[in-house]
């Protein structure tokens, strides 16, 4: 097989050696349904709720906490349509806090609430992607029912002050929901400390299956069930049991929590390393996120004058994979929302990319990577009219001042 | 859908880059917030054919490809010749694009039928 170069760990990871041996049994001998009283069904049951137990464990709550769903967007989903739904005809606490930053599956859900008349304040950010607590506090109304904020941005790396907003969300009594998908493994999460009422998770991000997701919902919180249909989940979300999927999170989760601290300082080294030799050795180029609160797992980084999708095309020709929010190869043809929100020029916003780091990435990695960046970075500025115009203007002014 | 082999090729091997050292007539379109631009150089002779053509692009692979084939396309036609080529066309022999692609990056056609036009308008030719 051919060499592969893997920095797209925050699009998805591959499944861990451990996570396939944990799930083994269930894709064979075991097929049972945990809901049945048999042995089969007891085998799978037991399984199951052990996997409930390592979560609990890892994000520190208790299991009748969990929730297990099929991915965190229909979690984060079912936080923000679920909670608003439920108080029809009720008191009506219809404005909802989030972030220009969020993920799709909270920012375009919070979107569509606002089509259908539900107040929602998306906080802006500064350039390196921060939120202002001051702002967010002074957000906070009568009706304000739910701050949904992200632990770790997907594009950046960035982290959020969680701990603080829980502070200011439970002051007020306003309900406070963390999409922690990118933070299980890269930051510690402890839903005690921070102090959240809702949590979502996903396995894929964390060396497990895809297909298995968490929803943590404090205790009392919530009880409405958001998919109806048998008692699965304490009747809160009905369906037979994605006993394999949730095996495997429940592996993945307890190593990915163990290794947290370790991994995060192997991956700083790592990732400060090509950062520093790509600042250094490739001209026009800047770090897009906050320099000074990022997780070690994720390098965003401009290369101004050329479009993302095209190094991307180039780097995956020479066998890294990694990934783009701009544009052009996400479908859609905007830049991403998380570039715009924090204000990068348009032309700087087309051209960012992100490298994410993982449990394959060596150093040789990393610097087979800044070396294949140099060549590919300078062939493509060789005939972008944009970098053309720039050398020229720069050219001039320096030819005015000799004169 | 995916990139065809035909684009794939002509976003990895460019024909034409860069600026012509001698040229009479360019062609730009496109601008940085929509992601594309594309300029194009051409040096057209007195029988009115393009002689050269190159190109410079701020785009995605598709924006490449499109003005490489373009600029390929048209190389040693008539000006009346290359007018008539459409981005259908050139979408058409490289083997069709994606449909997000279609609107935004297949835009070398267009800076070509403005370089000519241009250069029709300065040379007085109807």
């Amino acid at each position: 097989m051919e060499k592969r170069i893997y920095l797209d760990n925050s699009a998805t990871t591959p499944v861990r050696p451990e996570v396939l041996e944990a799930v083994y049994p269930f894709l064979t001998e075991h097929g049972g349904n945990p809901s049945s009283r048999h042995k089969e069904g007891r085998i799978a049951k037991t399984a199951f709720e052990n996997a409930r137990e390592q979560v609990a464990h890892a994000i520190n709550c208790q299991t009748k906490e969990i929730i297990f769903t099929s991915c965190a967007t229909e979690a984060n989903n079912s936080v923000l349509k679920g909670y608003l739904s439920g108080l029809r005809g009720k008191v009506v606490k219809n404005h909802i806090i989030t972030t220009a930053v969020e993920h799709p599956s909270v920012f375009a859900t919070a979107k569509a609430l606002e089509k259908d008349g539900y107040e929602v304040t998306f906080l802006p950010v500064d350039k390196f992607g921060r939120i202002d607590l001051e702002l967010l506090k002074s957000s906070i109304k009568e009706n304000t029912g739910l701050i949904s904020v992200m632990m770790v941005n997907n594009e950046t790396g960035n982290i959020y002050p969680v701990k603080e907003i829980g502070k200011i969300a439970s002051e007020k009594g306003v309900l406070f929901h963390i999409d922690a998908v990118q933070a299980i493994g890269k930051v510690p999460v402890d839903v005690k400390e921070i102090g959240c009422d809702f949590l979502t998770l996903t396995a894929h991000k964390f060396y497990g299956l895809k297909g298995a997701g968490v929803l943590f919902v404090k205790w009392g919180k919530w009880t409405a069930p958001f998919i109806t249909g048998g008692h699965q989940e304490k009747n809160r979300r009905a369906g037979t049991e994605n006993v394999v999927g949730v095996v495997g999170l429940g592996k993945a989760i307890e190593l990915a929590v163990s290794e947290q601290a370790e991994e995060s300082e192997r991956l700083r080294k790592l990732r400060d390393h090509f950062e520093k030799r790509v600042l250094e050795e490739i001209p026009y180029t800047r770090i897009v996120g906050d320099p000074d609160g990022r997780v070690s797992f994720i390098s965003n980084i401009s290369f101004r004058f050329i479009e993302g999708e095209a190094i991307l095309l180039k780097l995956d020709y020479e066998g890294i994979a990694v990934s783009t929010g701009s544009a052009c190869s996400s479908g859609n043809l905007e830049p991403s929302h998380v570039v715009t929100a924090m204000k990068i020029d348009p032309e700087e916003s087309h051209s960012s990319i992100r490298f994410s780091l993982g449990r394959s990435t060596t150093l040789e990695d990393m610097e087979y990577t800044v070396e294949k960046l140099k060549n590919i970075i300078q062939q493509l500025r060789s005939f972008s009219p944009v970098y053309d115009k720039f050398i020229t203007q720069n050219q001039k002014e320096s030819d005015r001042r000799v004169q | 859908m995916n990139y065809t082999e035909k684009v794939m090729d002509h976003f990895m091997s460019p024909r034409n880059v860069g600026k012509l050292d001698t040229y009479n007539a360019i062609g730009e379109v496109g601008n940085a917030s929509c992601g594309d631009i594309i300029k194009l150089y051409v040096q057209i002779d007195e029988n009115n054919i393009i002689a050269d053509i190159s190109f410079q692009t701020f785009g995605c692979g598709a924006a490449i490809a499109t003005s490489s084939m373009t600029t390929e396309m048209v190389k040693g036609k008539h000006i009346d010749e290359a007018l008539k080529i459409t981005k259908d066309q050139v979408a058409e022999e490289l083997g069709g694009l994606p449909a997000n692609k279609m609107h935004c990056s297949n835009l070398a056609a267009d800076a070509l039928h403005k370089a000519i036009k241009d250069y029709k308008a300065k040379n007085g030719i109807v």
